[in-house]
């Protein structure tokens, strides 16, 4: 099988700046793949190009079948990406976000229902407008639309970021049924002792360079 | 998932959202109304308010949609919607289409409200060989502003600076949108002895707009808003 993440020597430029300078990563389909590094290492440029939101300068990049440097918009319908923004309208409550999103690739009312229980979101907190939540509550909101968009690469950035004990809990939760499902989840995070915890493999991110490391669990 | 039915999901969240916030109402209408207050306070005649009366309902409706074009694409950027909506694969000619359509029908109430306006401040005065000319000047103007809007407010909502910037790049871009509107709705309400017969031609150039931005801005939209 094809893995699902294939970098080799990718170089990325931002800007007029290099953010990847020569990346090389294989992901294959069930991982849970930490990438750490310090600010500015190229982590969430990573990201971004593995969502096609970034172009591939030069070098070669394929994800989920997809050729980047040839075609980097057809890979987007399959990927989630949750970045340090949420990508949540504010005047919306949380059933009309996730709704919204889940509309964007034909998500039935019975699998919208589902992402926001399985995040903890049904009840009375449906009914609220995303201004009003807390800062964590709109990340699992956030988590909620990426499981009602039905993502076949999970790509996340600092997820853990405001989220509450619990809610901690309830993403690590639906991260490993997202990849015991088949899905692929690369996450890049400073919070090393959770998020080690999560994954399956640890890169190092170091200049726009990926360095594999070790085996994590 | 086809580009129609993108549109239609867009445009239906955009108009949810503006039912909720109730910006347009509370805010970009009184905008709108002030605007054609001071006009009248401003021109202090009712001769010369009755000549310009079309003239000064377009130049509203253009203020005030600059508002309305900010607005439809800060809720958008604010928290990462647009990059998530690239990221969804959603089909860029979809999202223009969308927010266009939104966008048209808050125009539309706009210009219900302006026009109302005219006809109570200025003496404008409505007649039945008119009303025709004057419901294809409304339909062919707001479509036309409506593709325009929401090409540069895309255009612009990546940019720094954007607020100072979207009058500035758009503004000279409807000026054929005010010109044809303002003659043919002259023409409508026999403004200065005009006929509604002189007002048709005006449609044409109206209507050619609107084809024009409808399909650049549904084929250029993805390049425009990609990074």
């Amino acid at each position: 099988m094809d893995p699902v993440v294939h970098l080799e020597g990718v170089v990325a430029v931002m800007g007029g700046f290099p953010v990847l300078a020569g990346a090389d990563l294989t992901v294959e389909q069930g991982e849970i793949v930490l990438l750490r590094g310090p600010n500015g290492a190229g982590k969430t440029s990573l990201l971004r190009l593995c969502a096609g939101l970034l172009p591939v300068e030069r070098g070669a990049a394929r994800v989920l079948g997809c050729d980047l440097a040839a075609d980097r918009t057809s890979v987007r319908n399959r990927v989630g990406l949750l970045g340090h923004a949420n990508g949540l309208y504010a005047d919306l409550t949380v059933r009309d976000n996730v709704t919204f999103w889940g509309a964007t690739v034909g998500a039935s009312g019975d699998e919208i229902a589902a992402s926001l229980a399985r995040m903890g979101l049904d009840g009375r907190l449906a009914t609220v407008r995303v201004g009003r939540l807390s800062a964590g509550q709109r990340r699992r909101t956030a988590l909620a639309c990426l499981v009602a968009r039905r993502a076949e690469l999970w790509l996340l950035d600092e997820p853990h970021a405001g989220l509450d004990a619990a809610g901690r809990d309830e993403l690590d939760a639906t991260l490993r049924e997202a990849a015991s499902a088949g899905a692929t989840v690369m996450v890049a995070s400073h919070e090393l002792e959770r998020a080690g915890a999560l994954a399956t493999r640890v890169v190092d991110v170091v200049g726009g360079r990926v360095r594999p490391r070790e085996e994590a669990s | 998932m086809t580009a129609w039915k993108i549109a239609r999901l867009v445009a239906a969240k955009d108009l949810r959202i503006e039912a909720r916030s109730r910006v347009v109402t509370n805010q970009v209408l009184p905008f709108a109304a002030l605007v054609m207050v001071m006009f009248a306070f401003a021109l202090d005649n009712d001769d010369v308010l009755t000549r310009v009366a079309p003239g000064l309902v377009w130049l509203a409706t253009m203020f005030s949609m600059l508002v309305l074009v900010q607005r439809a694409f800060a809720v958008e950027t604010a928290d990462g919607a647009l990059d998530a909506l690239q990221v969804a694969g959603v089909r860029p000619g979809g999202i223009f289409l969308g927010k266009a359509m939104a966008l048209a029908a808050e125009l539309a109430a706009l210009e219900a409200v302006l026009l109302l306006g005219a006809i109570v401040l200025y003496k404008a005065q409505l007649r039945g060989p008119g009303v025709p000319l004057l419901l294809a000047t409304f339909v062919a103007a707001t479509i036309g502003l409506s593709f325009v809007g929401t090409l540069y407010g895309g255009l612009a909502a990546g940019a720094k600076g954007r607020e100072t910037l979207l009058p500035l790049l758009m503004l000279p871009v409807v000026a054929p949108v005010l010109i044809g509107a303002t003659r043919a709705t002259e023409a409508a309400l026999g403004t200065n002895g005009a006929s509604p017969s002189e007002g048709w031609p005006w449609i044409g150039l109206l209507t050619l707009f609107a084809a024009l931005f409808g399909v650049g801005g549904t084929l250029a939209f993805g390049s425009l808003i990609d990074e």
